[in-house]
């Protein structure tokens, strides 16, 4: 029997804000525990919670960025569980009305466009975290993290494979960075997904019971997951056993997924509106301002570069991965380099030695206005491409040097006069007359040959478009 | 100084007939007297009370005296104050420190005012007899058989014994109106929102509000001056203009209308009660107000939503006492869950525990939508009949509670009775309405109020009526030990 894969994820994005969701402490990352934590994040009695306004701007950003309705009225519930990390015994979340409903993201998977469509976003709160083995027997708990706004995004079951999991999982990672609502740190948990797998006969109507695999914070990970769960539950189903829906969690050293003990997932949550907060109230001004501030979305970016600047789909899709690589390519482009050359260049040169050093564009040693004069300098003959490549590994090492002198102390400059060209055009048209004769019997491989000869007596200084050209020329009028 | 309002102590003070540090002392003495037998206090600091009061002579010395300036106040011990014990009248927190003020309590300090103690009340402030302290039993100083009422029962026998000339109380479903109403004070429950809840230990977030308790209306005008003041650190506080509540109390009520609710004053009413309000009528036409009938339909149905809300709120406003963070912690536990369970067994009184239960029951998957949901479907129709009755008159005339204080220990093994003292006052809470409850006369030689409930924000009003009502009228200047 052949089967359907059915992937639906939750991800829950942390929002860059300077202060938590419900009170005025800080969310930096990183710092000593419980150095974050107040009074609310304590949940002192008498305390009570102060929506972040940014917080509610953040989410509103998201949702029209992905096209999706904003709740002009929303309502913060109580999801109530106890555990240590949750210092009030409940989680401010939102419920039944959710601020974003109805968006949809386009992902491109080999090739192939498919939207999948976000069936809501809602603010919460996040919880701290339980620290072991650091205390004799004891559990330490760390509320730095606790009030930290997140924003989760639930897709409707819309992706059939790893791959398009994967794919919708790192067009949300790009979106929610571009639009600088998080930092899009998976490592310290700023992007974390829930992935909820079934599998059906192909073409049945019926859905399959899913498992929720919790917490994944790597795209290999999730791959990895998926992938293992798939085959899992076909072959739990082929066995004839029934799936039972748990949540499960991927365990990166064994490469398993292995449902969680039903104690810990056995929550009735009484969720019900926290008479602490006044429903949320949003008005179409306050959408349309935020709407102003959008700025292009990568779905434009990555059009404008395939229609307007005519670069292939693989390479414009390098270049928006990354809001601050699409800057620093535009920038390029506006001080009037060509498009394609520098498209090659970033995607094909720059990529690969931020690759691997295992940079990102932020950290690369050249500076930029060498970078444009090392396009220039290709664009404008001065040099050839591979001499570009060698200069732009010794301004690698050091950034210091010049692009200009370099090409003056390498020697790199390459001839295009035609008056000096020519000579030595004659000379090898002299020199191989065997070549000549293949050529002009239809051996284009001959051809190749004459272009290298003047190549090499030019000690590869001569402009070898322009040597072909001239050959050619040459060759066909005698 | 005994039997002063605070209008008398403030001008005694600006004429250095006494001193703060005198008037606190003399506060001080009357608890060290009286409270082992009343138990109205948790929490008695004299070194910081005088402490304040020295600063308080000071701004004095310095003609920076307003309103409240070197007053003693009695705080429920639901408010927060730094370096205080906080209890909430529970086992759960009786090693409690705040390391912060409540709005309630800043505001006073602010003034000047001086805290006098923390005032013993019903264990996270449910019960109506203040039998579920964690703390003992109040006494009612009319007699000490009786309960105060409950929730705010320390703060009413503190003033009602002579122990302060004021307190502050908070209000659920009744908690300053009815142990005013039982021990002959006047006690207001303001507009929800209009006096911060910050730092003020939660029981039913949607229903509870401070407010102040004391002898007359005038009193407690002066109470909510200070009282009533926006605070950003809660969202359900109303930014508006500050009022000042003394300003209207002498103003005429010729050609006033207030409302008689059918619904309150019908055969189920004692007969005692009855007659006592119809006196209150009386004097209130004889000022020139018209009395008229009017309907609050669905007001019967009020204890029932109560015992939805108000428990489901609790339940989730107390699942923060687990042990974890502060507080009581089980000594003894061999994991998590025991900690959690011995923690809230041993840290909770019965009446928390079941309205705990209630709480939970009523929040739970499959019985949401028929407990919680319509609960407040008909709290919005309870507050509607307040909307429409309003159109009618200036404000409405009800008991304050259904009869006067009981024996200690007489309903403790009842619930439901114990609930049913409630059913006058929690219509307003549910509605988020002022009312205020003052003296009405006595039965039995125990004393009873009448509630005045007004629309939102008029508070001016209501204590506008109360006061034209004490001037031709003199049950508000009985105490206990006096002419009866």
């Amino acid at each position: 029997m052949t089967w359907d894969i059915v992937i639906g994820i939750e991800t829950h994005v942390q929002l860059t804000t300077k202060t938590k969701i419900f009170s005025g402490a800080s969310t930096e990352f990183g710092l000593p525990a419980n150095e974050n934590a107040c009074l609310v994040s304590l949940a002192y009695p008498g305390t009570l919670p102060v929506l972040n306004k940014e917080a509610v701007m953040k989410a509103i950003k998201f949702g029209l960025a992905v096209d999706a309705q904003i709740a002009e009225y929303s309502v913060f519930a109580r999801k109530n569980y106890f555990y240590p990390d949750l210092p009030k015994g409940y989680q401010i979340s939102q419920f039944e009305l959710p601020v974003v409903n109805h968006g949809h993201l386009e992902i491109n998977n080999e090739g192939v466009n498919k939207k999948i469509r976000i069936l809501r976003a809602h603010l919460e709160e996040d919880a701290g975290k339980s620290v072991h083995g650091i205390m004799d027997n004891k559990t330490g708990i760390d509320l730095n993290r606790a009030g930290t706004p997140l924003l989760e995004i639930v897709t409707e079951p819309d992706m059939s494979s790893a791959k398009e999991a994967i794919a919708y999982a790192k067009k949300l990672h790009n979106l929610v960075q571009w639009i600088g609502i998080c930092d899009g740190n998976m490592q310290e948990g700023s992007f974390r997904c829930d992935v909820n797998v079934s599998v059906k006969p192909r073409g049945s109507d019926k859905l399959g019971t899913r498992r929720e695999i919790k917490n994944l914070n790597s795209f290999r990970y999730m791959e990895q997951a998926i992938n293992y769960e798939v085959s899992w539950q076909i072959e739990q189903i082929e066995d004839g056993h029934d799936i039972i829906q748990s949540t499960v969690l991927f365990n990166p050293d064994s490469g398993e997924t292995k449902a969680m003990r039903s104690k810990e997932e056995a929550n009735d949550y009484r969720y019900f509106p926290d008479p602490d907060l006044l429903p949320l109230k949003i008005s179409q001004k306050d959408i349309d301002l935020i709407r102003d501030s959008l700025g292009e979305l990568p779905e434009e970016c990555l059009k404008k570069l395939t229609v307007d600047f005519k670069l292939n789909e693989a390479d414009a899709s390098i270049i928006v991965s990354d809001k601050k690589t699409y800057e620093f390519y535009q920038s390029l482009v506006a001080s009037g380099l060509d498009a394609k050359i520098t498209a090659n260049w970033i995607v094909g040169n720059l990529f690969a030695k931020l690759n691997d050093h295992e940079l990102s564009i932020d950290d690369c040693p050249i500076a930029q206005e060498q970078f444009i004069l090392l396009i220039k300098r290709i664009m404008d003959q001065t040099i050839s491409n591979n001499a570009g490549k060698k200069i732009f590994d010794l301004l690698w090492e050091d950034p210091d040097k010049n692009v200009d002198t370099l090409i003056d102390t390498l020697g790199l400059k390459q001839v295009s006069d035609v008056s000096a060209i020519l000579p030595m055009i004659d000379e090898i048209i002299q020199n191989n007359p065997e070549m000549v004769e293949q050529f002009k019997s239809g051996k284009d491989k001959a051809f190749n040959a004459l272009v290298g000869q003047v190549m090499k007596i030019s000690k590869g200084k001569a402009n070898p478009g322009q040597v072909s050209e001239l050959l050619k020329e040459k060759l066909t009028k005698s | 100084m005994k039997d002063l309002s605070l209008n008398e102590l403030n001008q005694g003070l600006k004429n250095k007939d006494f001193s703060s540090v005198e008037l606190t002392q003399y506060y001080l003495n009357q608890i060290k007297d009286l409270n082992t037998e009343i138990n109205a206090f948790i929490t008695i600091d004299e070194e910081k009370s005088i402490q304040q009061a020295q600063q308080a002579d000071q701004l004095i010395s310095q003609n920076h005296i307003s309103e409240l300036t070197g007053i003693p106040i009695a705080q429920k011990d639901i408010f927060c104050a730094s370096s205080w014990k906080t209890t909430c009248g529970s086992k759960m927190l009786d090693n409690f420190y705040a390391p912060y003020d409540s709005m309630v309590v800043d505001l006073f300090n602010k003034c000047g005012a001086i805290n006098l103690g923390k005032t013993n009340m019903d264990e996270f402030a449910m019960g109506s007899s203040n039998e579920t302290s964690y703390f003992g039993a109040v006494k009612n100083p009319w007699n000490i058989d009786f309960v105060p009422g409950g929730s705010s029962g320390g703060s009413a026998a503190a003033v009602a014994s002579g122990m302060a000339p004021a307190a502050t109380a908070t209000d659920t479903g009744g908690s300053i109106r009815q142990p005013a109403s039982l021990c002959n004070l006047t006690g207001l429950k303001p507009t929800y929102g209009l006096v911060s809840r910050f730092g003020m230990i939660a029981f039913a977030s949607s229903l509870d509000q401070a407010g102040p308790m004391a002898k007359t209306a005038e009193d407690c005008a002066l109470m909510l001056n200070v009282m009533a003041d926006f605070d950003e650190r809660d969202s359900t506080s109303i930014k508006r203009d500050k009022e000042n509540y003394t300003q209207s109390l002498n103003a005429s009520l010729q050609g006033k209308t207030i409302g008689i609710p059918k619904e309150f004053f019908n055969d189920e009413l004692n007969d005692d009660v009855k007659i006592i309000l119809e006196k209150v009528m009386q004097a209130y036409q004889s000022l020139g107000v018209n009395i008229k009938e009017i309907s609050l339909p669905n007001s019967q149905l009020s204890i029932p939503v109560y015992y939805v809300i108000a428990p489901a709120e609790a339940s989730s406003n107390l699942s923060r006492y687990d042990g974890v963070k502060f507080g009581y912690r089980a000594s003894n536990y061999k994991d998590l869950e025991e900690m959690y369970l011995k923690t809230r067994e041993e840290g909770f009184g019965d009446e928390v525990k079941r309205r705990i239960l209630v709480g939970t029951y009523v929040l739970s998957a499959g019985y949401y939508d028929a407990y919680y949901l319509k609960a407040q479907k008909i709290r919005r129709l309870i507050a509607d009949d307040f909307t429409k009755a309003f159109t009618e008159c200036d404000l409405i005339l009800a008991p304050s509670s259904p009869s006067t204080a009981f024996k200690i220990g007489d309903k403790t093994e009842d619930p439901v009775a114990m609930y049913m003292q409630d059913m006058y006052t929690i219509s307003t809470n549910l509605a988020g309405l002022p009312a205020i409850s003052a003296p009405a006369g006595f039965i039995n030689k125990m004393p009873i109020g009448f509630q005045l409930i007004g629309n939102y924000f008029e508070e001016a009003k209501i204590l506008n009526f109360t006061h034209q009502y004490q001037s031709i009228s003199d049950w508000h200047k009985y105490s206990p030990g006096g002419v009866l």
